[in-house]
C-alpha cells in the first residue's frame, strides 16, 4: 500500500480521550484488543451472527492490526467506507488506484504469458532492501 | 431466538469472587447503556455456593438483540462507547476482587438464564479465580521510532521520501537521494536490532516477576496512533507484590537503545489470562461441572496458544498475524458450539 491508514485519516474521531482510564493509560486500541479478543467467550442467549462478529473483528483488527496483511487478504473495505476514506486525498487515491490497476494488469499479463510492466511507479514507492541495492549501483 | 424489543435483557461483564464490599463499591456505577450494575449470586446449596458472582446490567433488547447488535457493531462510535463502558465495569470489579472478564456483548435473555450459565461452570470459574487472585495484567509494547528526518512519519512507507541530506550537498540529487535512503535503511535496521534487545530485556524482567505471558498482535493502523511501528505487544501476568517492580523495570527496557520506545500499560484486569494459556482447544476443563445446558461450559474457549511462541522472535512484526489466524480458527470452532438451547 502507498500510505499507512493512520496517515490518511489523521485523528480518527473516535480517538477520544479515555474517560474510564483507571490507573492505566487505557487507549482505545488497548481496550478493544482486550474486550474483543481476550476474556472468556461464553455462549450467551443472544446469538450474534458469527459471520458478522468475525467481519467486525476483522474491521477492528484493521484499525489496530496490520493493514498490509489485510490488503494481502483482499480486504479493502475502508476504501469504500465514507467515514474512513473521506480524508484520503485525491492524489493518494489516484496513486493507489494506479498501483492496483498495474497489479491487475500484470496478473492478466502473467496469465497470457506477456511480459509484465513495472508493478509500481519508481518513486515514491515502498522501500525494499533488495531494490535499494540495485538502485545504488 | 425471539425477544420483544421492549423487554430488557441481561448483559454480563465478568465473573468475580464474591466480596462483602463489592456490591457497595458498584453503587452508582452504570453499565454499557446507563442502567445500574448488579450482581447475580449463585444460589446456596451448590458447590462453591455464594463464592462467585456474575456482574451484569440490564440493556435494551432492541440494541443488544441479534439485529441490534449486528447493526451497532458496525458503528465504531457505538462500539467505542460500549467497549469503554464494559472495560470500566470490569476494572471497577477487578479493583475490589479477583475477576474474569467476559468478552464484549455476552448477553442473556434474563437473570435466570445468566445464573444458569454461572452455575454450570462454577468449578471452572472458581479454579481460575484462585489462580488469578492477587495477580494483575501488564501490557508491554515496543515501538521502533520513525527515523529522525521523516518528521513525525510513522511507518516504513514514509522512508520512500527521504528529506534531502545536508551532508550530500556536493552530490548530484540522485546520489544524495540514494545516500540518504541507504542511511535511513541502516538506521531502521539498527532500530530493529535495538528493539530485539529491548524485547530480550523484557523477557528477563518477566522471568523475575511475571507468572504468565500472552502474545498480542502488534498494533498498527489508525487506533495504534502515529508514534512509531509497534513490533512487540505482549501481556504479562504479575503478582501484585511484584507489580511496581515489573512496571519500573519493564519501562526501563529501552534505556540506552536508540530508535526504540517501550510503553507499559496497566495494571489491567487479567483479560489475557481469563482462559489458561496452555489449555488445548476442545478440551473440556469443566470436568465435574453440571452440563445441563449444551454448549455452555465447553464454550469457554481457549484462545489457542498465543503465549507459547512469544520468546526469541519478538522483533518480527509479522509473527502476530500468523499466530492469530490460527487463533481465529479455534475461536470460530469454539464459539460455534454455543448459541441458544
Amino acid at each position: 500500500m502507498s500510505q499507512p491508514l493512520s496517515n490518511r485519516l489523521g485523528d480518527y474521531p473516535s480517538r477520544a480521550t479515555p474517560q474510564y482510564a483507571q490507573g492505566s493509560s487505557a487507549n482505545l486500541a488497548d481496550i478493544l484488543e482486550r474486550v474483543l479478543d481476550k476474556g472468556i467467550v461464553i455462549a450467551g442467549d443472544i446469538r450474534i451472527n458469527l459471520l458478522d462478529i468475525e467481519l467486525l473483528t476483522v474491521k477492528i483488527r484493521l484499525l489496530v492490526a496490520s493493514v498490509d496483511k489485510a490488503r494481502e487478504m483482499g480486504i479493502d473495505w475502508w476504501e469504500h467506507d465514507p467515514s474512513l476514506s473521506s480524508r484520503a486525498t485525491d492524489e493518494r487515491s489516484l496513486t493507489e488506484q494506479n498501483r492496483r490497476l498495474r497489479a491487475e494488469l500484470n496478473a492478466l499479463r502473467r496469465e497470457r504469458g506477456i511480459p509484465e510492466v513495472d508493478a509500481e511507479p519508481r518513486a515514491p514507492s515502498r522501500p525494499r532492501a533488495d531494490r535499494d541495492d540495485d538502485d545504488a549501483e | 431466538m425471539t425477544t420483544s424489543s421492549s423487554e430488557p435483557v441481561t448483559y454480563a461483564y465478568a465473573v468475580a469472587r464474591a466480596h462483602p464490599d463489592l456490591a457497595a463499591s458498584l453503587t452508582g456505577r452504570v453499565g454499557v447503556t446507563g442502567a445500574p450494575v448488579r450482581l447475580i449470586t449463585e444460589g446456596a446449596g451448590e458447590e462453591g455456593a455464594g463464592e462467585i458472582v456474575l456482574v451484569v446490567s440490564q440493556v435494551p433488547a432492541a440494541d443488544f438483540g441479534e439485529a441490534g447488535l449486528r447493526r451497532h457493531l458496525e458503528d465504531l462510535d457505538w462500539l467505542e462507547a460500549v467497549a469503554r463502558a464494559h472495560h470500566a465495569v470490569v476494572e471497577g470489579v477487578a479493583a475490589r476482587t479477583p475477576a474474569l472478564p467476559l468478552r464484549l456483548a455476552t448477553v442473556y435473555l434474563d437473570d435466570g438464564s445468566a445464573r444458569a450459565m454461572l452455575r454450570s461452570a462454577v468449578r471452572l470459574f472458581t479454579e481460575r479465580l484462585d489462580h488469578l487472585a492477587d495477580q494483575v495484567e501488564w501490557g508491554v509494547k515496543i515501538y521502533v521510532e520513525a527515523t529522525a528526518d521523516s518528521s513525525g512519519a510513522s511507518s516504513a512507507e514514509d522512508a520512500s521520501e527521504p528529506a534531502p541530506a545536508s551532508s550530500g550537498a556536493d552530490l548530484t540529487p540522485g546520489r544524495a537521494y540514494l545516500r540518504a535512503r541507504r542511511r535511513q535503511r541502516n538506521d531502521r535496521e539498527a532500530a530493529y536490532r535495538a528493539a530485539q534487545e529491548a524485547a530480550e530485556r523484557v523477557a528477563v524482567v518477566a522471568r523475575a516477576h511475571a507468572t504468565d505471558r500472552a502474545a498480542h498482535r502488534p498494533q498498527q493502523g489508525v487506533l495504534a496512533g502515529d508514534t512509531g511501528e509497534n513490533v512487540f505487544n505482549d501481556a504479562f501476568l504479575v503478582p501484585r507484590g511484584h507489580s511496581e517492580a515489573f512496571r519500573t523495570e519493564a519501562a526501563d527496557a529501552g534505556r540506552g537503545l536508540a530508535g526504540v520506545r517501550v510503553e507499559v500499560t496497566g495494571p489491567w484486569a487479567p483479560y489475557s489470562f481469563a482462559v489458561p494459556q496452555d489449555a488445548p482447544p476442545d478440551t473440556d476443563t469443566t470436568t465435574g461441572a453440571p452440563t445441563d445446558r449444551p454448549g455452555t461450559p465447553g464454550a469457554t474457549d481457549p484462545p489457542g496458544t498465543p503465549g507459547s511462541d512469544g520468546d526469541g522472535n519478538t522483533g518480527d512484526a509479522g509473527n502476530g498475524s500468523d499466530s492469530d489466524s490460527t487463533r481465529d480458527g479455534s475461536d470460530r470452532g469454539g464459539t460455534a458450539r454455543g448459541g441458544p438451547p
